[in-house]
């Protein structure tokens, strides 16, 4: 039988809207050597290198060789795995197997991108059929907007709903140094004001009803690494391993027009065989803090319904209780989200680190209020695709 | 490690343009390993499967393939690289505990793109690209190198082509498959000199797909199983002037690692076969060298002496290669499946005798930077 395993390091560069300082390579070697030295250990200590990202957005085929002399990859095995938004947690994923098979005691795990060196929606809209998707739906937002779309019609759902998630992600990232994104403006100011300021903007500009700019991830250059290591090895590399209490993922769907929008059937499938695995009954009260990957701001209040912690048409209610503010039963995305900061490669590898960094107590100023137990990390991509992992404080059994 | 067993093998043929779509190439050779396998996709745990966004044209390029590979409730991810690699990782999600058994798909369609931009693509923007650097003027490039190193001539080179193509002609999945002779190639336009159009592989389309399974996952087929003995992989500097392009160490590494593990000592005598990633004929004789079938500077001697002949001691290709078939990505998967049907003594007219135990080799990025060695066996 396989390894336990956990995540026992991760470093991550400054995220920002553009990096002309650095090439792709570069950029790689930032987040690679703040990673080791979280670790305190040298290149020569990794056994494997796993890293992803997406071609199209740099225009450099076959990165994994290209980067090997940025990511240390140099006489070492590596790996490129790749599945669009969900990317960077499928890089975690790979590298949790490599380690679960026994065959590597210590992996690195590499997720980057540099998306001011692309036209992103651009290069998203060719991830869909030439000839039925392209032309009308195809690309990052139009998929999301008939998703809002469907659950304001069902629910009652408002646009004052949706600015409520912006402006958690939003405050949640003012503690966060690594984000892209600082809106300081919304630094102390009563939530209500802020969602009132958000709907009424005449700057805030519509992208595909009822999708305004901030509803949505912005584009971002950056990287990520993390340590996944065996558990013969992960205390003496970390006081407190952020153990893999499971993953899972679903990639049900090949064209948006299959979806059944009034559900998120992967995340649902997903996370209902990750909590299966790690005996978790009920979500919102087993799990301490959450990582998830949240495009935009709808997903908070519908998303959090399919993985469990919420009826049909509670997420707004969730929200506007205050229970996922930093302070509530259940802090989510305590870095600022995907909605404040979204190189797309390294995103959901970003997720995996920052909840690890939650479970370590080494979060600094977004370090949330309690011991966690549990911390929950989910990956969006594809064509609704769902990557989940649980990262847990005990050694799992 | 574990044992895990490969129990289902499906390959479209390769030709130069196909029809299907991506979606019916996939469907096709997962279709024919699951049948191989004696069972359906309820069979199956957890699917991996490799595309390449360039080659395909397509952002996220797994995403049109994902039905067709029978993903529907099911874990699956994806790999961008050769098809050994997907193999390999397929093989460490059974081994993890997680699931019991893979099924691994890679697809290409090199007739939809242009090859020289795709492998132009591989280099360095700023100073590389616009020098028109591809896949096989780089390959020219080492190929004069190795030249240097070990004394090899085109002349050398021309008899892995011939040897492969014919060796094709027993191989109902090859593409380029003809008797030719060592004046045939020599005198075959030149592409990139010193490599000339019988040095070079096909652009090639196609699928292939095995399944994978544990001992306990083995229960739900009807196959015999080929064990994975051994397995290693390993990737050099990418800088070609960082690298000696006529030694290739990464290769050296990863055959002493999966021969470590599968406990072979002496590969030229310990193996019966061998199905390596020939993407242009002089790669024959240096993989040769890398993977210790011959000394350092031998690979000439070998190819001369016949013994990696079908009929010799250690023949290499007995499927033709991929001088013959060139699905890029595929390609190492095919070298897999060749090797297990070999070992199951199912390969026809390109049968080698007493065939127990065989290597199959995949490299990724230019100059086969990246290496990844199978060692299988009954």
């Amino acid at each position: 039988m396989g390894k336990r395993v956990a995540v026992v390091a991760f470093g991550q560069t400054y995220q920002k809207s553009s990096r002309k300082d650095v090439n792709g390579v570069e950029l790689i070697n930032e987040a690679v050597r703040a990673c080791l030295a979280d670790a305190e250990m040298s290149i020569r200590d990794i056994g494997a290198i796993v890293i992803g990202n997406m071609d199209h957005f740099e225009g450099i085929n076959y990165v994994d060789m290209w980067s090997v002399e940025g990511s240390g990859g140099v006489m070492k095995p590596i790996l490129k795995v790749t599945t669009g938004g969900t990317t960077g947690t499928t890089v975690a994923m790979c590298a949790y197997y490599h380690v679960a098979s026994g065959l590597f005691d210590r992996v690195l795990a590499i997720g980057w991108e540099k998306n001011s060196e692309s036209d992103t929606t651009g290069a998203i809209i060719t991830a869909f059929s030439p000839f039925w998707e392209r032309p009308n739906v195809g690309g990052a937002i139009a998929g999301l907007a008939v998703e809002a779309s469907k659950y304001m019609h069902n629910f009652g759902v408002t646009e004052r709903d949706g600015a409520r998630i912006a402006a958690r992600e939003r405050i949640h990232a003012l503690n966060n140094p690594y984000a892209q994104i600082h809106e300081n403006w919304m630094q102390g100011m009563d939530v209500n004001t802020i969602v009132d300021l958000i709907v009424t903007s005449e700057q805030n500009q519509m992208l595909a009803y009822p999708l305004r700019m901030s509803d949505m991830c912005p584009r971002t250059d950056g990287a990520a690494a993390a340590i996944f290591a065996s558990e013969d090895v992960a205390e003496r590399i970390a006081p407190v391993p952020a153990w893999v209490a499971g993953t899972a993922n679903r990639h049900n769907y090949v064209y948006l027009g299959d979806i059944d929008w009034d559900h998120n059937d992967t995340l649902e499938g997903a996370s209902r065989a990750v909590f299966e695995k790690a005996g978790i009954r009920e979500p919102l009260k087993e799990i301490s803090v959450c990582e998830l990957y949240l495009p935009y701001s709808y997903a908070g209040l519908k998303w959090m319904e399919s993985i469990g912690f919420c009826g049909p048409g509670e997420g707004p209610k969730l929200a506007w209780d205050g229970v996922t503010d930093m302070g509530g039963e259940l802090p989510v995305n305590p870095s600022g989200g995907v909605m404040s900061s979204n190189p797309i490669g390294a995103t959901g590898l970003i997720r995996v680190g920052e909840a690890a960094l939650q479970i370590m107590g080494r979060a600094g100023a977004r370090q949330v209020n309690r011991k966690v137990e549990y911390a929950l990390t989910t990956g969006f991509g594809g064509c609704g695709w769902a990557d989940v992992m649980l990262l847990g404080r005990a050694r799992p059994s | 490690m574990d044992r895990v067993a490969i129990v289902g093998l499906g390959q479209t043929t390769y030709e130069r343009r196909k029809e299907a779509t991506f979606e019916e190439l996939v469907f096709e050779a997962a279709t024919a390993a699951l049948s191989d396998a004696g069972a359906d996709i309820a069979a199956i745990d957890n699917i991996v499967t490799v595309s390449n966004d360039f080659w395909d044209g397509r952002t996220i390029s797994s995403m049109a393939i994902q039905d067709a590979a029978g993903s529907w409730g099911k874990d699956i991810s994806t790999v961008e690289g050769d098809g050994t690699f997907g193999v390999l990782y397929g093989l460490m999600r059974i081994l993890s505990g997680s699931f019991r058994t893979t099924l691994v798909v890679a697809h290409v369609k090199g007739s939809e793109g242009v090859m020289n931009l795709i492998t132009n693509a591989m280099f360095d923007p700023i100073y590389q690209r616009a020098l028109g650097i591809d896949a096989t003027s780089s390959a020219a490039l080492q190929a004069r190198a190795y030249m240097g190193l070990s004394g090899a001539t085109e002349e050398d080179f021309a008899y892995v082509s011939v040897k492969n193509h014919k060796n094709a002609l027993g191989n109902p999945y090859a593409q380029v498959a003809r008797e030719i002779t060592v004046g045939d190639v020599l005198a075959s336009r030149k592409v990139a000199d010193p490599l000339k159009l019988l040095d070079c592989s096909p652009v090639s389309d196609g699928a292939a797909a095995v399944v994978l399974a544990s001992g306990e996952g083995l229960k739900r087929f009807k196959r015999n199983p080929v064990w994975i003995r051994g397995v290693a992989h390993c990737s050099d500097a990418y800088t070609l002037g960082y690298r000696d392009l006529a030694r290739p160490r990464a290769l050296r590494q990863s055959a002493q690692q999966a021969y470590a593990m599968a406990g072979i000592k002496d590969p030229a005598r310990d193996l019966d076969l061998a199905e390596i990633y020939d993407a242009y004929s002089y790669m024959e004789l240096m993989w040769y060298e890398g993977l210790g079938l011959a000394p350092e500077g031998g690979g000439a001697a070998l190819i001369r002496s016949g013994r990696t002949q079908i009929e010799g001691e250690i023949p290499v290709n007995p499927s033709g290669g991929v001088l013959s078939a060139h699905p890029v990505l595929v390609a190492g998967l095919a070298r897999i499946i060749e090797a297990v049907l070999q070992i199951r003594g199912e390969a026809g007219a390109r049968q080698v005798k007493r065939a127990q135990t065989a290597l199959a080799h995949g490299i990724n990025g230019p100059c086969g930077q990246a290496h990844c060695v199978f060692i299988l066996g009954a």
